[in-house]
């Protein structure tokens, strides 16, 4: 199907009004949130309950050891709850789940991943999606927001080693910041025509006679906070690309608006944090400059290489077409969140590429809810340190001297992700037994093994659906990579957070180099593309580019 | 860059090759195991006769060549330092030193054991200056070479210090104050010191010129430390990317040779900036050391760039040393050149700075050309009236006839301070006028000095006019300052003048602030108050008294005619002692971290054309479509990478004489600093090796095995 050039630009037009609207006070409310000295009642009740002293304020090593601990719990819960279905209330009659699944779905949920192994209708019911995957989805959510959190207190204080309070900021992110919007998303979303139901399985008899069952449940509640914590696990194994989580254009639309809407704020939040409106602007800036960049690619992409006339490819909702499909396919793989309305195995070779190349870039634009915004912290510290240089001073971020300590827990962070991707690859392919997972020929299967990965070690979730990752071996090694990708960066970024919030802070002269401006967002914008995305070249012109690029 | 220099550095390049040596560039070791790796293999293909040996071993000649630029780079740096080492070491030669031990008669027995003046006598004894001890005390006479540092505790000698200065005006060294101490290997050229030395042999002041100048002692700096870790990361990652290429390439059926896989990586990692960041370095010390600072380590001169604030001495940093006339103010119906050339005529026989300022500006002074007829000079019939503390008037008394002197009798010319002239005029049946009084007042309110002019011939005393002594700020320094100023550097003026004459100063130089009626306490303090808002702060000093502020400040240069203990407290010490340098010295470590990052700025940058040029030659042989991505239309697969290799091998060559040099470096701001940096070697270098390789594989292209497609 043509791309309507019209159409994009409209609902691009809506998109950017809305958000442009909303980032500034909703900014503001999260900065509120995180600095507040006042707890609500409710989580007084709850810090009472779980014992926890809400005044103290954590070392970074106590603070990362709690979010460590609430994770190692989490998943563990996750995986028993799964085994053990059968014994559980509203199971609707499924039972123990296969334990390599449960497993990687454990892991994956926590992880803020949501990668689906599970085919959710014939595998989870109700009590489980809603009580246990549901939960995770707002936690998981509120695990990132706390770790750019605690970064960005480790750029404004000075002379301590303490972060605030994990668990104080687990609750306020869950209670006052997710579980409103999703109640109000879940509204719209009902209103769109998402079912909310506790329908079971229906089953319907069609005019042939033949008879069709027809799953349903409480969908809306679980997409809202599905898209709003850029999650992506879909109650329905189709996601939004099935009509009982996804009916309409307009719900399509607001879907994207609800993955993007918490990333984009996360910037006026960071600049109101540090006391400097204009460093959250050059962020967003950069953040805007990729996504527009992208979503615009991406239409191209897919209009250009999916056949002319009227009709979308195999993969492709009929009902969208290509606007809506560029739109939902960008903001999920420029998010952590792995929904989607439109099959990405399906996707033309370049598309799908680009798809790739947006989470191969860390995910950072606008990223994941705040795991996106600490991507990008981090690789402004890099660009930081360059930039420094190049003006004749030794590197300080925000009047933070970047060091060789520093530099060390960074220079990690960057290696973390591609060593996961390109090594859990390699492995792949050079393992018969594991590469018989993607079953497509040639380049594509290629695809389909770097897209996990990739998918997986910066905890996306969306999938080249073609993979089968239900087996003991690719489900272990993905696993791992959802853990070390989601973990390890978070103790690095903490690590990080603690090291400058030991320092004093230096003044700002006018010989130091300023972290706002179009020229810093030119340099941060040069540095990402060209220390991240350019790793991969070789393996994606193995993949999309092998597949796409035809002579 | 001069062959000499090039062939003496080639060894020195050879021997660094050393794996244990090489291990301290992450990046470079890398080369170096790719080169090992890629020689296995030509022999091998060599040995079975491959089709492609002849590009394995074109490449693997290039790999090694990549090493051994960034070898070389590295130790034509060195090669600049090891000639000033040469003639230092020179200066080191072995002394005799005249070592005194104790006393003949225990002290305290009277009489015994003292010379006719009273001087207690001590015996001497000859030892080898290398044997001498901190605390040690040796006798050193004209002629002798000073064994080792130390502190003259009697007498006073003329010092020949050019072996270490190059100034070959001899200094003076004396007990006590600011000018006791000496530095072993300097001469006495007069009279007779005695030292107690302060520096152990091995640890003098020489020695560690030597060795820094040799970069013996030289250990990475923080800010090296640190770029090598975003270096090491950065080949990390691209040995990740290359080994983990091998599986997927051989999934694709489309495996290179282990040589092009090198290749890619060698081009992909940094390289540039990994085989110069040890030249940068040394050259940075290098260009302090051109301009005789010493620093005592790397950290200094990159903490120099940091600095935000300057504290400057006023005197002989800010001002000249003295004070200077700058204006003649006459009497109301005194003419003005009768004014002048009365001034001169007082100040001829002045022989301070003053009275000489008097002189010049009387002749250089356009008014006082009219008068140059009458210029008269000092004949011998001329009484001089030297200055005394008493009279606070100095002048002379012109004979009659005497051509300036046109009364019948003697005249009497005087200048002096204020007070002391207006009472010489009123005793003589003179008055002060009006107007004179109001000037006096002016120059003293806005912290001038104003000295009285005023004549007597034996009838009526004449006060004919006001001098304007002020201290004169040297030229170019308010622009100095503003430059600093929009560096972000803040500038603080020191001084023991009083308020007024302080805030006048610091007006007229354009500094950000002063520090009035300054004891060396009140410099620390500020350095205190300085670093606790988190500024770094740079400062001269050459007293003892400084030491303390010396030491406290993040970047302290003593001045080398200053005492050993302000020189021990410093991080740099300044050969010429030139306080004004401290302001070259912040360049210097500005340009030094600029060079660096430039450099990986650019280095990053080239990656991009590169992918460009290898990827496609990598795999266009299996997927047709990647050879759109050849979009520098490159002639072959071999002739892609090998071109590659090349540039990126040769681009270290073309950059050598800037790491040397260092990037130009102005002083503007931050913003306009990156901006003109990252064009140059941001954009510069993403476009650069597309233009560069391109032409190799022109060239390339030529060779016949390698132009085939």
């Amino acid at each position: 199907m043509d791309l309507n050039v019209f159409s994009l630009a409209t609902q691009l037009a809506v998109l950017i009004v809305v958000l442009a609207a909303l980032h500034q006070p909703l900014g503001k409310y999260l900065a509120n949130t995180f600095t507040s000295h006042k707890h609500l009642a409710v989580e007084h009740g709850l810090y009472k309950l779980s014992g926890v002293d809400a005044h103290a304020d954590q070392h970074w090593k106590v603070y990362l050891r709690s979010l460590l601990a609430f994770s190692v719990v989490s998943i563990v819960l996750l995986f028993l709850a799964q085994l053990l279905q059968r014994f559980l209330p509203l199971n609707q009659g499924m039972g123990a789940v296969d334990p390599w699944v449960a497993m990687n779905t454990a892991v994956s949920f926590v992880t803020n991943t949501n990668w689906q192994t599970y085919v959710p209708e014939t595998t989870l019911g109700f009590g489980i999606q809603m009580m246990l995957l549901a939960v995770q989805n707002f936690l998981s959510a509120a695990v990132g927001l706390a770790v750019v959190v605690a970064l960005i207190r480790g750029l404004t204080r000075a002379q301590t080693s303490n972060l605030g309070n994990f668990w104080v900021d687990l609750a306020r992110g869950t209670l006052r910041v997710l579980l409103p919007m999703a109640i109000v998303g879940a509204v719209v979303l009902i209103i769109t025509g998402v079912i909310q139901n506790w329908g079971g399985t229906n089953i319907h008899t069609l005019v042939t006679g033949a008879q069709q069952t027809v799953p349903g449940g409480p969908v809306a509640s679980q997409e809202a906070i599905k898209l709003l914590g850029t999650n992506g696990g879909g109650y329905f194994n189709a996601n939004s690309a099935h009509p009982f989580e996804n009916p309409t254009a307009f719900s399509s639309l607001f879907q994207v608006f609800l993955i993007l809407v918490i990333p984009f704020s996360l910037p006026a939040m960071y600049g109101r944090m540090v006391g400097d409106k204009r460093q959250g602007y050059t962020v967003l800036t950069v953040m805007v400059a990729f996504w527009l960049a992208s979503t615009i690619f991406m239409s191209w992409a897919i209009g250009a290489f999916n056949g002319s006339g009227t009709s979308v490819g195999e993969g492709f909702e009929q009902r969208l077409g290509v606007a809506p499909s560029a739109l939902f396919a960008t903001a999920t793989t420029l998010t952590s969140t792995g929904a989607v309305n439109v099959a990405h195995d399906s996707l033309p070779p370049l598309a799908g590429g680009l798809a790739m190349l947006n989470m191969m870039l860390g995910e950072i634009a606008p990223g994941g809810v705040g795991s996106g915004l600490y991507g990008m912290l981090i690789l402004a510290v890099v660009a930081v340190f360059i930039g420094g240089l190049m003006v004749g001073r030794t590197p300080e971020f925000l009047g933070k001297k970047i060091g060789a300590p520093q530099m060390k827990l960074v220079a990690l962070y960057i290696l973390v992700t591609p060593t996961l991707v390109l090594l859990g690859t390699a492995i792949t392919v050079a393992t018969p037994a594991l590469a018989a997972a993607a079953p497509a020929e040639g380049p594509h299967g290629f695809s389909e093994i770097l897209y996990a990965f990739t998918s997986a070690a910066n905890n996306n979730g969306s999938a080249f659906g073609g993979i089968t990752s239900s087996g003991p071996g690719l489900a272990t090694m993905l696993a791992l990579a959802m853990l070390i990708g989601r973990f390890l960066p978070i103790a690095l970024v903490l690590a990080l957070a603690g090291s400058l919030a030991k320092q004093r802070k230096i003044p700002a002269t006018t010989g130091t180099l300023a972290t706002h401006g179009p020229l810093f967002a030119v340099l941060l914008g040069g540095i990402s593309l060209i220390l991240t995305a350019l790793t991969y070249f070789p393996a994606l012109a193995l993949g999309p580019a092998a597949e796409g690029l035809l002579k | 860059m001069k062959l000499d220099t090039l062939l003496a550095a080639l060894p020195l390049a050879f021997r660094k090759l050393n794996p244990r040596q090489m291990i301290h560039s992450p990046v470079m070791f890398t080369v170096l195991i790719g080169s090992i790796v890629c020689t296995a293999v030509s022999i091998q293909q060599l040995a079975i006769g491959s089709d492609s040996a002849v590009f394995s071993i074109i490449v693997t000649v290039w790999l090694w060549l990549t090493v051994l630029f960034g070898n070389l780079s590295e130790a034509i740096a060195e090669g600049r330092g090891k000639a000033q080492a040469d003639s230092l070491r020179a200066a080191r030669t072995s002394v005799m030193a005249r070592r005194r031990t104790r006393a003949l008669v225990p002290a305290g027995q009277a009489g015994a054991g003292r010379d006719s003046d009273g001087n207690t006598v001590y015996d001497e004894e000859l030892v080898p200056g290398t044997d001498l001890e901190v605390g040690d005390i040796v006798i050193c006479e004209a002629g002798d070479l000073i064994p080792s540092d130390g502190d003259v505790i009697e007498g006073l000698a003329s010092v020949d210090e050019s072996a270490i200065t190059g100034e070959s005006a001899p200094v003076i060294r004396e007990s006590g104050g600011d000018r006791s101490s000496v530095t072993g290997g300097t001469m006495v050229l007069s009279d007779r010191i005695v030292i107690r030395i302060t520096a152990a042999s091995g640890k003098t002041f020489l020695d560690r010129m030597i060795s820094l100048v040799e970069g013996a002692t030289r250990q990475k700096t923080p800010n090296e430390i640190a770029l090598n870790v975003l270096l090491a990361s950065l080949t990390i990652v691209f040995v990740v990317a290359v080994m983990t290429l091998a599986p997927m390439a051989n999934f694709a059926s489309a495996l290179p040779t282990p040589v092009v896989l090198v290749a890619l990586l060698v081009c992909l990692i940094p390289t540039t900036i990994g085989a110069l960041v040890p030249a940068i370095g040394i050259a940075g010390m290098d260009r302090l050391i051109q301009r005789n600072v010493l620093a005592t380590s790397g950290r200094a001169v990159e903490t120099a760039g940091d600095i935000t604030t300057l504290l400057l001495d006023k005197t002989g940093t800010i001002t000249y040393g003295n004070r200077r006339a700058v204006n003649f103010i006459a009497a109301d119906g005194v003419n003005q050149q009768v004014l002048i050339e009365t001034a001169r005529l007082s100040s001829l026989a002045d022989e301070t700075p003053e009275g000489r300022s008097i002189v010049e500006l009387a002749l250089g002074d356009p008014g006082s050309k009219g008068a140059q007829d009458v210029t008269a000079q000092l004949t011998v019939d001329v009484d001089v009236i030297e200055f005394s503390a008493v009279t606070r008037m100095s002048g002379l008394n012109l004979p009659v006839g005497h051509p300036a002197n046109s009364t019948s009798a003697v005249l009497e010319v005087r200048k002096g301070a204020a007070s002391a002239v207006e009472r010489y005029v009123k005793e003589r049946g003179g008055f002060l006028p009006q107007e004179l009084a109001e000037a006096v007042a002016n120059i003293s309110g806005t912290g001038g000095t104003p000295l009285l002019v005023a004549t007597y011939n034996g009838e009526r005393a004449q006060a004919l006019g006001v001098i304007h002594l002020a201290d004169v700020v040297k030229p170019g320094m308010k622009e100095r300052f503003a430059e600093l100023r929009a560096m972000g550097i803040k500038t603080i003026m020191i001084t023991g003048d009083n308020k007024i004459t302080a805030a006048a100063i610091a007006a007229e130089a354009g500094v950000d602030d002063f520090v009035a009626e300054a004891t060396p306490e009140d410099k620390l303090a500020v350095i205190k108050a300085e670093q606790e808002a988190g500024r770094l702060v740079a400062m001269t000093g050459d007293g003892t008294n400084d030491a303390p502020a010396l030491a406290a400040a993040d970047v302290g240069v003593a001045m080398n005619s200053g005492t050993s203990a302000a020189k021990e407290a410093a991080n740099m010490v300044d050969l010429d002692s030139d306080p004004t340098k401290l302001i070259d010295i912040v360049g210097i470590g500005k340009q030094l971290l600029i060079t660096r990052g430039s450099l990986t700025t650019f280095s990053v940058a080239n990656d991009v054309a590169k992918y460009f040029a290898i990827v496609p030659a990598l795999f266009a042989a299996t997927f047709p479509g990647l050879g759109l991505l050849n979009i520098m239309g490159l002639a072959s697969p071999e002739s892609a990478i090998l071109s590659a290799v090349i540039f990126n091998a040769l681009v270290i060559v073309a950059l050598v004489p800037l790491a040397l040099r260092g990037v130009k470096y102005r002083a503007v701001s931050a913003a306009r600093a990156l901006s003109r940096n990252l064009l140059i070697f941001g954009l510069g270098g993403v476009i650069a090796p597309f233009i560069g390789i391109k032409l190799i594989d022109l060239l390339v292209s030529l060779i016949p095995t390698i132009a085939q497609r």
